[in-house]
């Protein structure tokens, strides 16, 4: 076993850490790092916890006994329909939104080197709320047409947003988040203009859309969803790999032998499309996608994208949250991103003074 | 932003006194021809909309008074409307000017900074727990909201040794009002009261505010304005830098105070009378500049003129594409004024852009 070490040149930051396992002829070799592995597996504990206490408590409570008789398909009829049919899908979506935000932020702000390149903070959330809001309310669609629209949204204002920052053939970090603030602005204002024209009973329900919710979420939304990060999650975490060299600069990977251009490409599309399938599935919620890599770094101190780290701590930030949002209030049932926007952003406030305090970003 | 070197008197300059002076007449004339395209737009807010009426009708009903159906119309409807159009327009305007010098900072706008979303908070709050439905009660809460708001945003951005960069102060606002947005949306979702009261007032709008509603936010705007005027002077020298400032004389602590003071009740009555409108701060210092060059003393009484063109010329637009409904004017001026901002934020320099 041995640690390697290698320094960026940029920051003088370890770029690799962790320590190696080879087998004597050097043939085969893993690199791991102690301290990621015992942040996941904290973190999958607390996941598992959360999982325990949402699907066992409530307004009929089931003992934990009888939640896992039923989980492995015995147990009363009326615990199955409030297990099975009522809280699980629940439980499930919010870890594979949570995950899938998770992993898109750990790969954005990786590939943009900036703590706040997020797809909430460029122009994403807002160009998916928008095509969602249009369809709801002008084409009353189902949920499969509100999926699809605010998909295909929050693609075309990232792809607007990312040439519009294009100025002498690069783009620049901060540009990219100034010019998704002023597109974000223009339209948040196109929102709020329909949600005026509407009823206010649509206008209600495409509100609860735009701060994103996993209230009456059901098996359908979750079967497609987990279909996605099936495809999705390999690529990403196998394409991010590279992602700490990339991080040193095009040149120095280029140097190192990264096919620079299409690990970028790769890694762009794929995290796109992980979070327009969480989008697609509970609405934009808001700052997970922001805060969870960044609560990674701290913990695990180590280097690179850290794309598995982020996607637990996301699942555990959401079905947390969730699991707050149904409690907070008795009798109401706050969508989570209710709650996830006023601690998230609160976050964020704390985030850039502390970033800028010690002269990082 | 370079400095107005011609803060020296205008008559008492060393250099050139009759180049000065015509550059002091072609900014006098630049003012009125300002004017005279306020008055037009005002007189065409009047005639145009769901009824329109020819300009003779406006000014027959505005001499002879409410003798007729467009008497009516006009005397109770668009009268207050546009004068409702040209207070908060200037006022917007005028407190973009004070943010952008305070903050030498060229992306500084009510909006961006999160000030707007400070009153819309504190207006959410009054309509929730005190159920103040009257101007007069949660014009204050605005005030205080903006006040707060734009402190926080300030202290946010100004953190760490590079201080408060024109990038840092528009995240520290966007993070700002991300916050304010997500508390909004938690009051409004428990209560549909307010939702359906705010939808409305959330987006912007000059249509169906009472002439009462003037009357109470005259006078804040008008005071807000005049603290403008008075410290163009000092704005100036606010420009050069803090030290240079001190040793011109000025007293920078109390420039920043009052301009503080200004910001907040321009902002505050100006949100608390028609909704959150963003862009106009920032879009017409910008317009103003070209003609004026950075001398505030020009700057604060052409953005007086030409804050009220932008919004009632919004307004009447919104009128006009979308009849026989209107589009809010905060939708039209977002539209207009984001492309500025991201014309702006591609090609100035703007250090750590």
């Amino acid at each position: 076993m041995s640690a390697p070490t290698v320094a960026s040149p940029h920051t003088g930051d370890t770029v690799l850490r962790g320590r190696v396992l080879r087998d004597p002829d050097d043939r085969f070799s893993v690199r791991w790092h102690p301290r990621t592995l015992l942040v996941c597996g904290v973190l999958t504990g607390i996941v598992l916890v959360v999982a325990a206490l949402s699907l066992s408590t409530g307004d009929y409570p089931v003992p934990l006994r009888r939640v896992v008789e039923t989980l492995l398909g015995g147990g009363r009829t009326i615990d199955h329909f409030i297990v099975v049919t009522l809280r699980l899908p629940r439980l499930v979506a919010g870890l594979l939104i949570g995950a899938a935000l998770g992993m898109s932020g750990a790969v954005f702000q990786s590939l943009s080197r900036n703590p706040l390149g997020s797809p909430d903070i460029v122009g994403f959330t807002s160009g998916a709320a928008t095509g969602a809001v249009l369809e709801i309310l002008v084409f009353h669609g189902g949920q499969f047409a509100i999926a699809s629209a605010a998909i295909l949204g929050g693609l075309a204002t990232a792809m607007v947003v990312y040439l519009l920052s294009f100025t002498r053939g690069r783009v620049a970090g901060y540009r990219l988040i100034l010019v998704g603030i002023g597109i974000g602005a223009m339209l948040d204002s196109v929102t709020a203009y329909l949600l005026t024209r509407a009823t206010l009973y649509d206008a209600q329900n495409a509100q609860v859309w735009l701060i994103g919710s996993l209230n009456g979420v059901g098996w359908e939304v979750v079967v497609p969803l987990g279909l996605a990060l099936v495809v999705l999650t390999p690529v990403t975490v196998l394409a991010g790999r590279t992602l700490g060299w990339l991080e040193m600069g095009d040149d120095v990977a280029k140097g190192l032998g990264i096919p620079v251009e299409r690990t970028r490409l790769v890694l762009v599309v794929t995290a796109t499309a992980l979070a327009a399938a969480a989008t697609a599935a509970a609405g934009p919620i808001a700052f997970v996608a922001l805060a969870a890599p960044q609560l990674c770094k701290p913990l695990t101190r180590a280097s690179g994208a850290q794309i598995v780290p982020a996607g637990i701590m996301g699942a555990a930030l959401l079905t947390l949250s969730d699991y707050g949002a149904q409690r907070v209030i008795p009798s109401t049932q706050l969508p989570v991103g209710v709650m996830t926007g006023v601690v998230g952003g609160a976050y964020l406030c704390w985030l850039l003074a502390h970033e800028w305090k010690t002269g990082r970003a | 932003m370079s400095a107005g070197l011609d803060t020296a008197p205008a008559t008492g300059g060393t250099t050139a006194p009759a180049a000065r002076r015509g550059v002091t007449a072609a900014r006098l004339l630049g003012l009125v021809v300002a004017g005279g395209l306020l008055l037009l737009v005002v007189l065409l807010s009047i005639a145009v909309g769901a009824k329109p009426i020819p300009l003779s009708g406006v000014i027959h009903a505005l001499t002879h008074g409410e003798g007729s159906v467009d008497g009516v119309v006009i005397l109770d409807l668009r009268l207050p409307r546009t004068v409702l159009g040209v207070a908060v327009g200037a006022a917007l305007a005028v407190a973009g000017v004070l943010m952008q010098a305070l903050t030498r900072n060229p992306l500084a706008d009510p909006g961006i900074l999160g000030v707007n979303a400070g009153a819309a908070v504190a207006v959410v709050f009054a309509i929730w727990i005190w159920r103040f439905s009257d101007l007069t009660d949660y014009v204050w809460f605005a005030f205080l909201g903006a006040g707060a708001a734009s402190v926080l945003v300030y202290l946010l951005g100004s953190r760490g040794r590079s201080g408060a960069t024109p990038v840092r102060l528009a995240l520290a606002g966007t993070a700002v009002s991300a916050v304010l947005g997500a508390v909004i949306s938690f009051i409004t979702l428990l209560n549909p009261r307010v939702f359906d009261q705010f939808r409305f007032w959330g987006v912007g709008a000059l249509s169906g505010v009472d002439a009462d509603v003037i009357w109470q936010v005259l006078p804040f705007l008008v005071l807000g304005t005049v603290l403008a005027l008075g410290m163009s002077g000092s704005l100036n020298a606010l420009a050069l830098g803090d030290e240079t400032a001190r040793a011109l004389g000025s007293n920078v602590g109390l420039t920043r105070a009052l301009g503080a003071v200004a910001v907040t009740l321009l902002c505050g009555a100006a949100t608390a009378a028609v909704g959150p409108i963003g862009f106009v701060g920032l879009t017409v210092p910008h317009m103003a500049r070209v003609v004026t060059g950075p001398d505030h003393r020009w700057l604060v009484p052409y953005s007086i003129l030409l804050g009220p063109i932008l919004l009632l010329g919004s307004d009447i637009v919104g009128r006009v594409i979308a009849r026989p409904g209107e589009i809010q004017v905060g939708i039209i001026t977002a539209f207009v004024g984001a492309p500025v901002f991201i014309a702006l934020v591609r090609r100035r320099r703007i250090p750590e852009l």
